[in-house]
């Protein structure tokens, strides 16, 4: 993947962001995966721009469907939300992974003082 | 899981890390100011250590360089003060961004338990290069949407 293609589908992830709506669902399928009803349920909105939220997620790779199950719910797409916040908190995942590497040394170093 | 705490106020020339550590003061200490040692933790994911002085005493001074498949990354530094098992203080200074020097100031503490926990406390010459020190790598005009994400992943 180009720099542009990497920035390209972080501006539609940003996008889809951008709503409320699509929020809250993304929150909803943090908890585990969901239909489209489910997904519907909290909103006084229609099936049909449910459905388009739904559409402008997938589209971000935010969320993937399944296409065997007939009730083909949405699951969340971890590894796109997490490389959205690892861009966002660079700083402090690099701290984190530095940190746990010293873990792993400060395990090693118990290990040779035995 | 130790959880790291990173408190950078907005307008502040400050950047605070608070971390704890599954091991006893003395041995953090040494992880981290045995010049064997180092290396096998600092630095980022996915970059080779080319270079590495580093010499952890009272006026001892470091540098090192990190490189990947697109270029290398050189930084040095003085050891202002070092007590053992307490206290590090020292300067960063990223060569690529000359002059930007900030002062580090490591403190560890016995949590008892065979437990430790770390606080640095940085301090940037500017507002602006603490800024640019934790947005590395970051574009600019994200910070609404940043703010959106932060909402998200409040709830």
């Amino acid at each position: 993947m180009t720099i542009d293609e990497a920035e390209e589908r972080l501006d539609r992830a940003f996008a889809a962001l951008g709503d409320p709506v699509r929020r809250a669902m993304i929150a909803r399928l943090s908890r585990g995966e969901a239909t489209v009803n489910e997904l519907a349920e909290p909103f006084a909105i229609t099936k049909q721009a449910v459905s388009r939220h739904i559409h402008v997620l997938e589209a971000a790779g935010l969320i993937t469907r399944s296409r065997d199950a007939q009730r083909r719910p949405c699951h969340l797409n971890a590894a796109a939300l997490e490389e959205l916040t690892s861009w966002i908190d660079k700083y402090r995942l690099e701290a984190e992974r530095r940190f746990r590497r010293l873990d792993e040394v400060l395990e090693s170093m118990k290990e040779q003082e035995k | 899981m130790n959880d790291t705490a990173i408190t950078a106020q907005p307008g502040t020339p400050f950047i605070d890390v608070v971390r704890e550590f599954d091991a006893p003061r003395e041995r953090v200490f040494r992880a981290w100011t045995d010049p064997q040692i180092v290396p096998q933790w600092l630095g980022p994911c996915g970059l080779t250590m080319k270079e590495f002085e580093y010499d952890a005493r009272p006026g001892g001074s470091y540098h090192y360089v990190h490189a990947d498949e697109r270029g290398e990354y050189a930084f040095r530094g003085v050891f202002h003060n070092v007590v053992p098992d307490e206290l590090i203080i020292q300067t960063f200074e990223y060569e690529g961004a000359p002059n930007q020097v900030s002062l580090q100031a490591a403190r560890f503490d016995d949590l008892g338990g065979g437990r430790t926990r770390l606080h640095m406390h940085s301090v940037y010459t500017t507002v602006e290069s603490r800024d640019a020190m934790v947005a590395s790598g970051m574009e600019h005009g994200v910070r609404d949407s940043m703010q959106r994400l932060d909402e998200l992943l409040a709830r």
